[in-house]
């Protein structure tokens, strides 16, 4: 192996050019060829900046303020534009997070993975396109010879990241960064594209620089991991050393908060199912798009005859992937979408399906709690005065002081707004609001899907929480298999629309029934080397029983 | 048949609609306008019999909806009728006032439109150094100035105190191509001023929109120079917002030109069309208010089709709407 380091960074420090807190804050790291290192760090702990630089990227605002970073023998940080073009997209390429975000919507994708042959003239277009259609190959692209002619919207998601991956790979560059390249994938999609992209990295010999939040998945992919808070490295160490002996407060959280449905960890007393059911929903259908003259079912169908009931203290998952109608039922509870068939009912009672004819003590019952809590309060409000209008609507004589107490945030928080608080901060206020109403029944629609896993955790003891504490019912609808595990008590497996299997989690987790609910649980990546070698395996026993799965 | 053609086909049909429509409309429009053409042409002294007859020889006195029914046929035929007025068929003024109006427009399209997508495109290149700086006060400026500020002081500058070029737009039948553009440089000029910081205005603002899309920052860390990012990765997404101002850009040349055409003398369609408001002229009226639509419809379906042709989302629209119709 080559002594020069593909990638040197030394005491990095990144600063917002308006002053404040750096972004990078004294980072020193290198990588050696071949070698895949993870950054891995909650939202906001500079993961980011530190990859792009890697490029000689400082996104706008930003300004370096000390430090070199090297590739190879390139001080990128003061190189020009032409020497940091040259390099980009040919010895150094970027992988980003959203591929459908970073794929220009009017080109074809043929032409946007073959750009960094064509902009670096190293290449006849004709080979180029050979190396990419190979590429989709190896990627396990279907009909690589022709899929390449499509705009990115006629592709699916996680077809969309490989074709990314491709558009990275294709120059064979000494490094390539990866900004999350999976996270806003299923998890079903997720292992596919992983399994995928590790192997192509690895006949390359390509260095790769990883960042993700998630803990499981680097410990699929990376040689090292080196663990970002606040702008700094706490920690560092190969993959096998961070995931066994975690040193650090904060590396300890982080591989705690990755356990996957460890339920013996808080054994819980048998009352679950036990009482009646607060809320019953009875075969609910629902979807979008104009209604059919005959049958008065809507053209896109998505929710079909689902069922469910949840008693007081009681928490139901919802599970399933994008597409699975977990949310257009959340929807269709709260009354926001009126369903074309079947009932609900609250302790017995019938409510009507549109929430504008429903009672305003009935609303107040049922209480919503959206995913996108900066979207969900109103960033002109201060706290007090959002939890305020609440409690007024329904006439409650409890403070906002209270209420932010519930959810453990201290009382001056009342003062603040929504821009002031950080994203678990402003999920729990969304939960404080919707608890000024005093619900029975709270639905909760992917709460902690924008999350950090840390954060997120906190947030899940919270909701257990409330649970015992005002004794709620709670429809909890989520595509985190693993977290859900340790919150609910029952789960409902969704998928396009239906559900496929329902029972306590205990059972589920020890002895899935449908084939669909294997393929969900061997796809939550754990949190230990070798497992996504295994998954493959697993996936396909899973699904080798004659039952219809995504292609 | 192809998704575009099929979408074309059908846009054209909507557009033959809303013509008719608007037919109607300026038809009802014209019917409640105040004033009678008779009592205008024949003066304070006219005795009710006189202005009977007039209406008589016109065919005033029959029922609205007839009259309409008539009008309509009349313009599938190429007739449009006779103007009140001066007596003669108003498709003979109507030929040679739209042949002045559309080399104005023209002319104008062929020097603004250019002009100002290369400035709009220049500006987006070098967003927020100098030249993007003062262009985009200049434009900016030249934008909020009234025509008819801009064509009078022109008028005063190169008319009245250089003597450069004649103050009035008058071409004569049989003038020479010299004399022609002498005649025609200090309008063009006027308009295409006002339609170029248009149109440059919205290219730069759609342009540098785009350079801060991810695709652009993903262009960039691929090595793609700033040139090509702007021409190819930007360009291909804003053609459908920037057909449609210049569509509407030149919509307003060929209708809305009217202060212009009066500070010149310039005998264009909009200059007939207030001419004959004034005398109650309505066949007349009517005519130059549906060339005027004709021309929007026009250039609006043109843009559209433009839009859809670039981009592959509504390409896909158009395929799905075809294939349900």
């Amino acid at each position: 192996m080559n002594d020069t380091p593909v990638l040197a960074v030394e005491a990095l420090v990144v600063a917002p050019q308006a002053g404040g807190a750096p972004v990078v804050d004294g980072i020193s790291l290198t990588l050696a060829k071949g070698e895949v290192l993870a950054l891995i760090g909650e939202s906001g702990s500079g993961k980011t900046t530190l990859a792009l630089s890697a490029l000689g990227r400082v996104r706008p605002g930003l300004a370096v303020r000390g430090g070199r970073v090297r590739l190879g023998a390139t001080d990128v940080l003061c190189a020009g534009e032409t020497v940091l073009r040259d390099l980009r997209g040919r010895r150094a390429t970027y992988v980003a997070q959203s591929a459908a975000a970073a794929f220009n919507p009017s080109l074809r994708l043929d032409f946007q993975v073959t750009e960094p042959s064509r902009v670096h003239r190293l290449r006849p277009l004709a080979e180029a396109l050979a190396m990419a259609h190979s590429l989709y190959r190896r990627l396990d692209l279907p009909d690589s010879r022709r899929i390449g002619k499509r705009f990115p919207h006629e592709v699916s998601g996680g077809q969309l990241q490989r074709f990314m991956v491709a558009m990275g790979l294709i120059e064979g560059p000494e490094l390539v960064v990866c900004d999350e390249p999976t996270s806003a994938l299923d998890v079903t999609t997720q292992v596919e594209v992983l399994k995928a992209f590790k192997a192509v990295i690895r006949d390359g010999n390509t260095a790769a620089l990883f960042v993700s939040h998630d803990l499981a998945v680097v410990a699929q992919i990376a040689d090292r991991i080196a663990v970002l808070s606040r702008g700094r490295v706490v920690e560092q160490g190969t993959t096998g050393e961070i995931l066994s002996s975690p040193q650090q407060p904060y590396t300890q959280e982080l591989v705690a908060a990755c356990r996957r449905w460890d339920r013996s960890r808080r054994p819980r007393p048998a009352r679950a199912g036990s009482g009646p059911a607060r809320l019953e929903v009875a075969g609910i259908i629902a979807g979008y798009g104009p209604r059919n003259r005959v049958t008065g079912r809507p053209s896109v169908l998505a929710v079909n005859g689902v069922t469910l009931s949840v008693a007081a203290r009681e928490v139901v998952a919802v599970i399933g992937e994008s597409g699975s109608g977990k949310s257009t039922l959340a929807q269709v509870i709260a009354g926001l979408r009126p369903p074309t068939a079947g009932e609900i009912r609250l302790a017995g009672r019938r409510l009507a399906p549109d929430v504008a004819r429903r009672s305003l003590e009935e609303r107040r019952r049922v209480q919503m709690v959206f995913q996108m809590a900066d979207t969900a309060l109103n960033p002109r409000h201060t706290i007090g005065r959002i939890l305020g209008r609440a409690l007024d609507f329904f006439g409650r004589e409890r403070r906002s002081a209270e209420l932010l107490e519930m959810v453990r945030l201290p009382a001056s928080y009342a003062r603040r707004r929504p821009g002031e608080l950080s994203g678990g901060e402003k999920q729990r206020v969304n939960l404080a609001r919707a608890l000024a109403a005093e619900p029975e029944v709270l639905i909760c629609d992917e709460i902690i899907s924008a999350l950090d896993t840390v954060v997120a955790a906190a947030i899940v003891r919270l909701v257990e929480d409330l649970r015992d504490r005002l004794g709620l019912a709670i429809v909890f609808i989520s595509h985190d298999l693993a977290t859900v595990a340790t919150l609910a008590d029952q789960l409902v497996v969704m998928r396009r629309g239906e559900v496929v299997e329902r029972g306590s989690v205990d059972q589920i987790l020890a002895n899935p029934g449908h084939p669909y609910t294997r393929l969900l649980l061997a796809s939550v990546p754990e949190l230990r080397i070798g497992w996504l070698e295994d998954a493959a395996e697993r996936a396909k026993v899973a699904t080798a029983e004659p039952v219809e799965l995504p292609a | 048949m192809h998704p575009v053609l099929r979408f074309a086909i059908g846009r054209l049909g909507v557009a033959l609609m809303i013509l008719v429509a608007v037919s109607l409309l300026i038809f009802i429009g014209c019917e409640v306008l105040p004033g009678d053409v008779a009592q205008v042409s024949l003066g304070q002294f006219a005795t009710p019999e006189s202005i009977r007859a007039l209406h008589q020889q016109f065919g005033l006195d029959r029922p609205a909806g007839l009259r309409y029914l008539d009008w309509l046929l009349g313009i599938l035929r190429g007739d449009w009728g006779m103007s009140i007025t001066t007596r003669v068929p108003v498709s003979r003024l109507l030929a040679e006032r739209l042949s002045n109006t559309a080399r104005l427009a023209g002319i104008t399209t062929l020097v603004a439109v250019p002009l100002a997508l290369m400035l709009g495109l220049l500006m987006a290149l070098r967003a927020g150094g100098r030249f993007d700086r003062v262009a985009s006060i200049v434009v900016l400026a030249l934008s909020a100035t009234p025509e008819f500020l801009i064509g009078t002081l022109a008028v005063l500058i190169f008319s009245v105190k250089l003597r450069w070029l004649p103050a009035v737009a008058h071409v004569s039948n049989g003038a020479g191509l010299l004399q022609f553009a002498r005649a025609l440089l200090l309008p063009i000029g006027t308009l295409a001023i006002v339609v170029t910081a248009q149109i440059a205005r919205m290219t730069r603002a759609t342009i540098v929109n785009q350079l801060d899309s991810p695709f652009i920052e993903m262009a960039t860390l691929k090595g793609v120079a700033r040139r090509r990012i702007v021409l190819v990765h930007a360009l291909v997404n804003v053609v459908g917002p920037v057909a449609n101002v210049v569509a509407l850009n030149i919509a307003y040349l060929v209708s809305g030109v009217v202060v212009v055409e009066t500070i010149f003398a310039f005998p264009g369609v909009a200059r007939l069309m207030v001419d004959a408001v004034q005398a109650r002229d309505l066949p007349v009226v009517q005519a130059c208010a549906m060339v005027f639509c004709f021309a929007y419809v026009l250039l609006i379906l043109a843009a559209d089709l433009l839009s859809v042709v670039f981009n592959p989302r509504l390409r896909r629209v158009a395929r799905v709407r075809g294939a349900g119709a």
